[in-house]
């Protein structure tokens, strides 16, 4: 049971509010763009140099000088801005994007996250992820919250090469949503169907449960 | 002043082995095709390339990593390229992994003649190991240099024949910064129009930073990732 990719990111649109500027990581978080609320107006950033980032083109409209940082067509929108690189990033380690989403491979209970690197496969490099998790001022990550093996993401400590520290603010996985506090991971709601018990197990890292806590809705 | 070339292949002429080049481009997006091509048949090698992407296995610097001719890739991100993997794994070919914003930024310093920029992107990571770090306001940075390259090479949409380019849609990324960090800066252009035709108010790079300009031909664009929705 558990939350699909969908729902994931369905539920992390819940966070977007009116005015925000967003930048959308790869996988997951690509899929937030699908679930904007209705009444909320928010601006995507693709770090490759634009403001104002579109839905993909109709065939036959693909532009190979419009893309995203996942390399793929998009269009520009009324209010679109193109700038260099520098730039780009400029406004992201000066705050000016409200939301950061991204996938991780391990979070750790003091906001560690590790999403670049595995000792011993091939690296493909971090690309933005290291300027955007040390700058960004709210970083929501996307994951799954066990790995293959079925080992917990969200850890004490992080195993893997570390992409930032203390960045992350909330995580949302298939079991529930979290935010890191000074206590560790905080319980603030559980998927439909997993029980409270099944996320203690599946939760390496300090866990504590919100009084208030309660069932996802998406 | 003459900064008209014929072609990429005088534009590129004297770029030795082992020079440091600077190649302008996100992915495929905006990549400098035609000087590509000149320093593949020119066949220069020991080159270092400082390039967010390394191109795939037969386009872009993959181009060049197929005849041997790179020594040292410093990149962002390098996951679409087989031949890049197997030199990298065999040890033939070095590689310097530089976070995208901090590597935007070592360019646009070297443009703007400052020797160093204080970053956040890397602290606590493996990035950090044997830089300088400096606390202000509280918080630590990481102190990271200008890049130092004898050549940028970039692709404009637009450009005259004092050398002003103007950039299209995100084939823009770090072209302009590249541009301005060259010792010789080589641009070529989709349009090379008449100096006076350029609207000032619209040019990204001023020709001050540019040395050679010359139209290139036959552009491919090819698109990494096609994607599309349906209509209705």
């Amino acid at each position: 049971m558990g939350l699909n990719k969908e729902q994931i990111a369905r539920r992390i649109a819940q966070e977007l509010k009116d005015g925000f500027y967003v930048n959308l990581g790869i996988g997951i978080p690509t899929l937030v763009a699908n679930y904007i609320p209705e009444g909320v107006d928010v601006v995507l950033q693709s770090e490759n140099g634009l403001l104002g980032m579109g839905p993909f083109p109709f065939e036959g409209e693909e532009d190979a000088d419009l893309i995203n940082a996942g390399k793929q067509t998009i269009t520009t929108i009324p209010g679109s801005a193109f700038f260099d690189s520098a730039m780009s990033f400029g406004m992201i380690r000066a705050g000016k994007v409200d939301l950061t989403v991204l996938g991780a491979m391990e979070v750790a209970d003091n906001g560690d996250i590790a999403n670049w690197k595995i000792p011993g496969k091939m690296v493909k490099g971090m690309g933005g992820a290291m300027d955007l998790v040390a700058a960004a001022k709210n970083i929501i990550v996307a994951m799954q919250h066990t790995n293959p093996k079925g080992e917990s993401k969200l850890l004490p400590k992080c195993t893997l090469p570390i992409t930032g520290i203390k960045c992350v603010r909330k995580v949302v996985t298939d079991l529930g949503v979290f935010d890191i506090t000074d206590e560790g991971f905080k319980l603030l709601e559980y998927a439909p169907g997993v029980t409270v018990d099944e996320i203690k197990a599946k939760t390496a890292g300090r866990l504590v449960i919100a009084d208030d806590v309660k069932e996802i809705t998406v | 002043m003459k900064k008209v070339f014929a072609g990429a292949d005088e534009a590129i002429h004297d770029i030795p082995s082992g020079a440091t080049l600077m190649l302008g481009g996100f992915g495929l997006c905006g990549i400098p095709e035609n000087c590509i091509a000149a320093i593949v048949k020119k066949g220069i090698n020991n080159l270092t390339c400082i390039s967010n992407n390394a191109g795939v296995d037969d386009f872009g610097i993959g181009l060049m990593l197929q005849q041997r001719q790179v020594k040292k890739m410093i990149s962002s991100y390098v996951g679409e390229n087989a031949e890049f993997e197997r030199q990298m794994l065999s040890g033939e070919l070095e590689v310097e992994m530089v976070p995208q914003g901090t590597l935007a930024t070592r360019c646009m310093a070297a443009g703007y003649g400052m020797p160093a920029v204080f970053l956040l992107a890397g602290i606590g990571t493996e990035v950090a190991e044997g830089k300088e770090v400096r606390n202000f306001n509280g918080k630590d940075y990481l102190m990271e240099y200008a890049f130092d390259s004898d050549f940028a090479i970039v692709k404009a949409w637009k450009g005259d024949t004092q050398g002003n380019l103007i950039f299209n849609g995100t084939a823009r990324n770090f072209s302009p910064l590249m541009a301005m960090a060259g010792k010789i800066t080589i641009a070529e252009v989709e349009h090379l129009v008449p100096v006076g035709e350029l609207d000032p108010n619209s040019i990204h790079v001023p020709g001050i930073y540019v040395h050679r300009i010359f139209e290139g031909k036959n552009y491919e664009k090819r698109i990494e990732q096609r994607t599309v929705r349906k209509k209705g």
